[in-house]
């Protein structure tokens, strides 16, 4: 008998995601899909409003990622008023951004490691449900939990100093930034008690990759045969290779690792990636429009950027860098479980960012705003913790918005984690007869080592239970699971 | 003996540019400017768009929390009642419930103070700033029933 299975919502992902599989009277799998359910029209709401309200209106996207949307506004609305594509600003206003951003990656990789993935890596992708949540981690190691929880509280802190506020906070502004860093703000962020300090923040940085090194060395089939499927990666990077999350050119590599972008201007973004449209998702589906729809899809994020990047400027990252890179023979790891390992290294760079930006003295003092001709449309790219974020905007000669195209991380990373469940469902549930909640779950690990935010990606409040559903090839409902 | 004044700490949480669902973080706004004016310096305030778990670490130095919330239950203005902790998951693990909250910083720090949630009721949640009017006027009594069950709280300790 031919079946349906729908896994719905996916959980530990921000959002409403739904997931069918199809299965043939064989019980193969005939075809997956992940569905996004849900839509809000950002682009069409911001519409007519004046330009210098982007940076802070766009942190109600979502409650998760509203810090990298407030700078990629900010970027966009840079070039607006003439004070150039990411490299014009006064030395105070790009510091304070970069500390701003990197105190963000830092909160929310640290969320993500401890938080959401760290369950399934302690008690297995196929234990008890109901232990697979940061509750056990703190019942059973309590010192992982507290570093989870104070790593992401002093990366909030970070964003409080610098964004002024943590809701919709007014930091950058369109050609700077509005603040600088008070010494007592630094003082608190350098020598801060109770675990809250730079150097506690790198040492745990560094325990957190060594307790997933020596995980991988026990646990090598999950951390390396988990859903890997060939893909391309698209990242920004500084103009010498390096790793840059703030800004950069745009490059994408294929799955060989050779160059299929070559560090173009991104402020021409859309010469190079389109959008496709399908029926079943209000996902848009990115792709490099050289190469085309049906193959021209690429990944971004933490996995992404260990791909495209040549190098990293910070030492201990380096170092993690240059064991990853060997570790994968020099090519690219197409192993979605190797996001974790490339998210951790991620956090240990942000972390030595900002003790280098914390003793940096323009961030306390300098001109804050840089100002020239003004333009009628500008883009701001950012690397987001999960991955590439446009935000574009054309203006009238009134100031208002005319135009804004975003390309979220999530909406970047479409194909391919629709390509992981696919991987994930073929391996799992081929030939099964009974739909277990470990095979749904490994379904979900696959999703969320993308750390998605459909949120963002369809501009959806989503809060709802999960439902599962199996129907026959006739579309007849056989079995439905739920649990919220 | 000198008794240790009780520490208290109020937060709020919601997106205010989601019309009423900015009703818990303006609860904590207002408090802030009444604790200004009464000067009682054990009494905080917080607030964000949602809670996450580093809020275990922010309750877990107070001996009693308020949490504050927009709802969208059927219910006439506000209703204020003990938080129970539970370490149920919900479906978005990006945000966490106060009842979770509650129960991490019991697990991880090893301290549950007294806890209270808040839920004002909320009608519209479209991308606007400003509450509408009948959740503003749900808003004023909450608070004054918040303020009032603070100083009670602080009455019976001191």
């Amino acid at each position: 008998m031919g079946q349906k299975i729908t896994i719905e919502p996916v959980t530990r992902v921000e959002g409403h995601g739904k997931v069918t599989i199809h299965l043939n009277n064989e019980g193969q799998i005939e075809q997956t899909r992940l569905h996004i359910v849900e839509f809000r029209g950002f682009e069409r709401f911001v519409q007519g409003r004046p330009y210098w309200e982007m940076p802070v209106l766009v942190q109600r996207l979502c409650g998760i990622c509203p810090v990298s949307h407030h700078l990629a506004a900010a970027k966009a609305t840079d070039v607006i008023v003439g004070a150039g594509t990411g490299e014009g600003l006064t030395p105070t206003g790009e510091k304070m951004r970069r500390l701003m951003h990197y105190g963000q990656i830092f909160q929310s990789h640290s969320l993500h490691f401890f938080h959401l993935a760290s369950p399934d890596l302690l008690f297995g992708i196929d234990s008890d449900p109901s232990k697979r949540n940061v509750i056990q981690v703190a019942l059973q190691h309590r010192d992982l939990a507290v570093q989870g929880v104070m790593m992401r509280k002093y990366g909030q802190e970070i964003i409080k100093a610098t964004a002024g506020k943590k809701i919709h906070g007014t930091g950058a502004i369109p050609g700077g930034i509005n603040k600088h860093l008070t010494e007592e703000e630094r003082e608190y962020l350098i020598h801060g008690d109770d675990y809250m300090n730079i150097d506690k923040m790198i040492s745990w940085s560094q325990d957190a990759l060594e307790f997933f090194k020596e995980y991988h060395k026990k646990n090598k089939a999950v951390i390396d045969s988990f859903a890997d499927f060939p893909s391309s990666y698209l990242s920004l990077v500084r103009k010498d290779g390096a790793m840059d999350l703030y800004h950069g050119v745009l490059r994408a590599v294929d799955h060989e690792g050779k160059k299929i972008l070559h560090d173009v201007d991104y402020q021409e973004y859309f010469k190079y990636i389109d959008e496709e449209v399908k029926s079943w998702s209000y996902m848009k589906f990115p792709y490099l429009k050289e190469i085309g729809k049906s193959t021209g899809w690429y990944s971004v994020g933490p996995l992404a950027r260990m791909n495209t990047v040549e190098f990293i400027d910070t030492p201990l990252a380096q170092k993690e860098f240059e064991f990853f890179k060997q570790y994968n023979g020099g090519k690219p790891s197409h192993k979605p479980m190797h996001a974790h390992w490339a998210r951790l290294i991620e956090i240990l760079h942000s972390a030595e960012k900002i003790k280098q930006l914390l003793s940096d003295a323009d961030l306390m003092e300098g001109e804050l705003v840089v100002r020239g001709n003004k333009q009628l449309e500008g883009v701001g790219l950012i690397e987001a913790p999960r991955g590439t974020l446009f935000h574009h905007y054309k203006i009238g000669e009134d100031d208002m918005i005319t135009m804004a195209n975003l390309i979220v991380s999530t909406t970047n990373n479409n194909q391919p984690m629709n390509e992981a469940v696919k991987q994930v469902a073929t391996r799992v549930m081929t030939g099964k007869k009974e739909i277990t909640e470990g095979m749904m779950n490994a379904v979900e690990v696959a999703i969320r080592a993308y750390d998605p935010c459909l949120s963002c990606a369809t501009h959806a409040l989503g809060k709802m239970p999960l439902e599962f559903e199996m129907y026959d090839v006739d579309n007849i409902l056989i079995e439905r699971k739920f649990k919220d | 003996m000198t008794l240790k004044k009780p520490s208290i700490l109020i937060i709020g949480y919601g997106n205010p540019g989601r019309q009423d669902d900015g009703a818990g973080v303006l609860l904590s706004e207002k408090l802030e400017k009444w604790i200004q004016e009464t000067g009682l310096e054990q009494v905080h305030t917080d607030s964000n768009y949602q809670l996450n778990i580093e809020d275990a670490a922010s309750i877990a130095r107070h001996d009693l929390v308020i949490f504050a919330d927009a709802s969208h239950e059927e219910m006439d203005d506000f209703r204020l009642e003990p938080l129970v902790a539970s370490g149920k998951t919900e479906f978005t693990m990006h945000a966490v419930s106060p009842a979770f909250v509650l129960h991490l910083c019991k697990e991880v720090f090893n301290h549950e103070p007294d806890a209270y949630l808040v839920h004002i009721r909320g009608y519209e949640w479209e991308f606007m700033a400003g509450m509408t009017k009948r959740a503003g006027e749900n808003l004023e009594k909450a608070l004054e029933c918040v303020r009032e069950f603070i100083l009670n709280y602080l009455s019976v300790r001191i």
